[in-house]
């Protein structure tokens, strides 16, 4: 496998919101394409709110990932959108794409995690057939919030996997794909540092940077896009702006 | 059978914060030196700003070998022992100090003579019935001088705060004197440490920016730092942080008598019939080699180094090197770094950018700084806030009780706090206790079939008051700055695996209970040296590395001052 063009395809902000916008048109389902073309850029942020508010269904992330299964990605994704909503019209945990971290994070670091996912997220979608007659995703946010607050208690009996060491686990990694280094598949278009006010990675920092806090210009890098730290097999003295591509 | 290969004068094991110091006095003083070292070499290039890698991932410290040898730990005999999280060691020519704080503490006089100078002042009721703890065989006076090397062969920055008897304005005023200022001025300070220098001088204490093994200017042929942020567990992108690995192995390695063996991950000691060392055997790729020496200093973390020796058994040394005395693992402590106070302020406080050893530092609560007639424990704790933060860790803020965990208010909360929140490390007097120490796990193996270390230890009631009392101090200061909630955690109870292990293989006179002497040379093996925080009998109230690097250094100066009577 090409790791290099795969990870490529899916960290580039244009390439992976193409191929997402097909996708969801073809589906019918999701933002009209307008919404897509602007989604992301943070001036925009206004009118993509406007666009979710008219139009509640959004980008639903359900095909099948390096090991997530369709079923459990949606219904992971929808998890981590309630742990960190979009709804006050700012991006959050779907939009950083922190379950495309999660799936990729458990093809290695986090692989000691693979089975409690999975178990967990097959529990999620069973209990929500039989409270709400529909997968988790698919459910109001309302009776979503319901249930995982029903997890957080351990208040689930019939589903001992649905316990808050799974709400645990997942919030962790909704936190860590949100807020991640994007290089490694969340925190798209660095929603997550804007949504804290961290100004990004920086090889240095002057007395004067530092003193702007949240209202330094933010770096909109990489750490991977610094050409001292670049894993692109390219010539780093080739290499130009690779920032603007949101590795 | 192991390869043999040829004699060399010294063989180190591990090349890290210890052993990677001891090898330049050596070398100074001719000896042909070859360093032994599970890892290889890394340089700036692998050190990316890199949160997920450094902190989530452990990354540098994963690599094969210390994974593969995580402790198990119980607080007492009545648990079984379980083995978990990450491993504090790391392989890599500069070991831990590759990714370490780097705080640069010289100990207190009195972490040296407790036991006497507590006795004099209070009375000998007052040290823990239960404690093990002796005065060290040296004082802070012996120590000085290679303190003093060690700062400026490495570089470290700070602000002195007694120098020869005299009291310096900007450093530490509780400090032991010394025979210089640091070679470099300490590092900047940042919005927020001016904010808590100024609220604890409100208070009538004395703060003061703590000492940095970390350029603050130019040294030498290094840059000052570059204060980005990714300091705690991460390496220096461009090697300001004074690691072993770009200071005193480079500098041994111009005179042409340092080899840098890397991965080399070594199996056992091997002694003779008159219980000398003889050499060190290891494993390179599939392949056993023995490297014979006339002097093998044993320089991994606390944690190898009592496994090392438990696993180098002998027809002379059934139970393992050097412990006939069954002294190997005893006087055994972590240090209580622990029970943090979390404070939120109402502004920003700007610290996106910085490193743990940006601080300031109160010693007004530390060691024996303050009268304890009428408390109820000995020693006490430092002090320390300092700038850094980044963004993972930063969401994960404490909610302080005002939302939940998760859902739209938790997302409006940490929006608005998450540069906000400061929690302290405040490091404790810890002693060690009988019933504290380390042994080979029963059960437990590492990929080779070697056991694993086993910790038995818990804090007593010593180090719990001085967590109560310090985090009271603690609150007072953030108070005083402004902050408008607090919490406090647990006071502590399990010793843990740590960065900060000490004894194990612990330095005193007296045979029956120290393992090595006073210059570190083991009492049963007058030619084996023994490097780092294990033969530590004290924590103090700082951390360890600099007073682990000076005594390094004391221990291979004495090998090349006594060179015939140590090796024949």
């Amino acid at each position: 496998m090409n790791n290099k063009n795969k990870s490529g395809a899916e960290e580039t902000a244009g390439g992976a919101a193409t191929s997402l916008s097909r996708r969801n048109l073809l589906k019918g389902v999701g933002l009209t394409g307008a919404a897509l073309m602007t989604a992301g850029s943070s001036s925009v942020v206004a009118q993509t709110a406007a666009t979710a508010q008219a139009a509640p269904a959004r980008i639903r992330v359900t095909e099948a990932f390096e090991t997530l299964t369709a079923a459990e990605s949606a219904a992971l994704d929808a998890m981590a959108s309630r742990i960190l909503p979009s709804d006050d019209g700012t991006p959050g945990a779907h939009e950083a794409r922190a379950v495309h971290y999660i799936d990729r994070a458990l093809m290695s670091a986090l692989a000691a995690s693979r089975e409690q996912y999975a178990a967990g997220l097959a529990a999620l979608d069973a209990h929500a057939m039989e409270v709400g007659g529909s997968p988790f995703y698919m459910l109001p946010t309302s009776d979503q919030d319901a249930i995982i607050d029903a997890i957080t208690r351990s208040a689930i009996p019939s589903y001992p996997a649905l316990n808050a060491g799974f709400f645990n686990t997942v919030r962790t990694h909704t936190i860590d794909g949100t807020f991640s280094d994007p290089y490694y598949g969340g925190n798209r278009d660095f929603v997550g540092w804007d949504m804290i006010g961290y100004p990004g990675v920086r090889a240095i920092s002057t007395p004067e940077e530092i003193r702007q806090g949240r209202d330094l210009a933010p770096s909109r890098q990489s750490a991977y896009d610094m050409p001292t730290h670049t894993k692109d097999p390219v010539d780093s003295t080739s290499q130009t702006g690779g920032a603007a591509h949101g590795h | 059978m192991a390869t043999e290969l040829a004699r060399t004068d010294v063989v180190v094991i591990g090349l890290g914060a210890v052993g990677g110091v001891a090898v330049l006095p050596l070398v100074n003083a001719g000896l042909n030196v070859i360093g032994l070292e599970a890892g290889g070499w890394m340089s700036g290039r692998d050190f990316a700003p890199d949160e997920v890698r450094n902190n989530l991932r452990d990354w540098p410290q994963a690599v094969p070998k210390a994974k593969n040898e995580i402790p198990t730990s119980r607080a007492n005999i009545n648990f079984e022992a379980v083995q978990g999280g990450g491993h504090p060691m790391m392989n890599g020519v500069g070991g831990t100090s590759l990714h370490y704080w780097a705080q640069s503490w010289r100990l207190n006089p009195w972490d040296f003579k407790t036991v006497s100078m507590t006795t004099e002042r209070y009375g000998a009721h007052r040290i823990p019935q239960d404690s093990t703890i002796e005065d060290w065989p040296i004082s802070y006076e012996d120590l000085e001088p290679f303190y003093d090397r060690v700062e400026y062969a490495l570089g470290v920055s700070g602000n002195a705060g007694n120098i020869n008897g005299s009291r310096q304005p900007n450093g530490n005023p509780f400090e032991g004197p010394r025979s210089r200022a640091y070679p470099m001025p300490g590092l900047r300070s940042s919005g927020f440490t001016d904010m808590m220098s100024e609220a604890a001088r409100q208070l009538g204490w004395q703060p003061f920016q703590g000492p940095a093994a970390i350029n603050s200017e130019v040294y030498g042929d290094r840059p000052g730092c570059f204060y980005h942020g990714f300091c705690d567990r991460g390496g220096c992108h461009v090697s300001a942080k004074s690691s072993t690995a770009v200071t005193t192995i480079p500098e041994a390695l111009k005179s042409g008598l340092l080899k840098v063996v890397t991965h080399a991950r070594v199996l056992r000691i091997v002694n003779d019939a008159d219980g000398r060392a003889t050499g060190v055997e290891y494993l390179s790729g599939n392949q056993v080699m023995f490297q014979p020496a006339d002097a093998v200093l044993l320089a991994s973390h606390t944690y190898e180094n009592t496994r090392l020796l438990l696993l180098s058994k002998s027809r002379e040394f059934p139970e393992g090197l050097a412990n006939n005395s069954g002294q190997v693992g005893e006087h055994y402590l972590s240090h209580h770094q622990g029970a943090p106070v979390i404070a939120l302020f109402p502004k920003d406080l700007n610290n996106w950018y910085g490193l743990p050893a940006q601080g300031v530092a109160i010693d007004e609560w530390a060691d024996d700084n303050f009268d304890h007639s009428d408390l109820d424990f000995i020693g006490g704790g430092n002090l320390w806030v300092h700038t850094d933060r980044k963004p993972i860790s930063a969401a994960k803020m404490s909610t302080f009780d005002q939302v939940p965990n998760w859902g739209p208010k938790w997302k409006a909360f940490i929006s608005e706090n998450a540069d906000r929140t400061n929690g302290s490390y405040i490091q404790k007097t810890t002693l060690p206790y009988r019933g504290n120490k380390l042994d080979l796990d029963p059960l437990v193996k590492d990929k080779l079939g070697f056991p694993v270390i086993r910790i038995t230890a818990e804090h007593r009631q010593n180090e719990l008051r001085i967590a109560a009392f310090t985090q009271d101090k603690m609150e007072e200061w953030y108070r005083a700055a402004g902050a408008v909630q607090i919490v406090r955690a647990g006071l502590g109870s399990a010793m843990g695996a740590s960065t900060h292990a000490y004894g194990g293989t612990r330095m005193g006179d007296n045979p029956a209970t120290n393992v090595t002497d006073r210059f570190g040379f083991a009492h049963e093996v007058k030619n084996l040296g023994v490097l780092g925080a294990s033969v530590m009998g004290t924590s103090g109230a700082r951390n360890p590395t600099l007073t682990a690097q000076a005594l390094a250094w004391r221990t291979a100066q004495h090998l090349a001052d006594n060179w015939d009577t140590i090796t024949r």
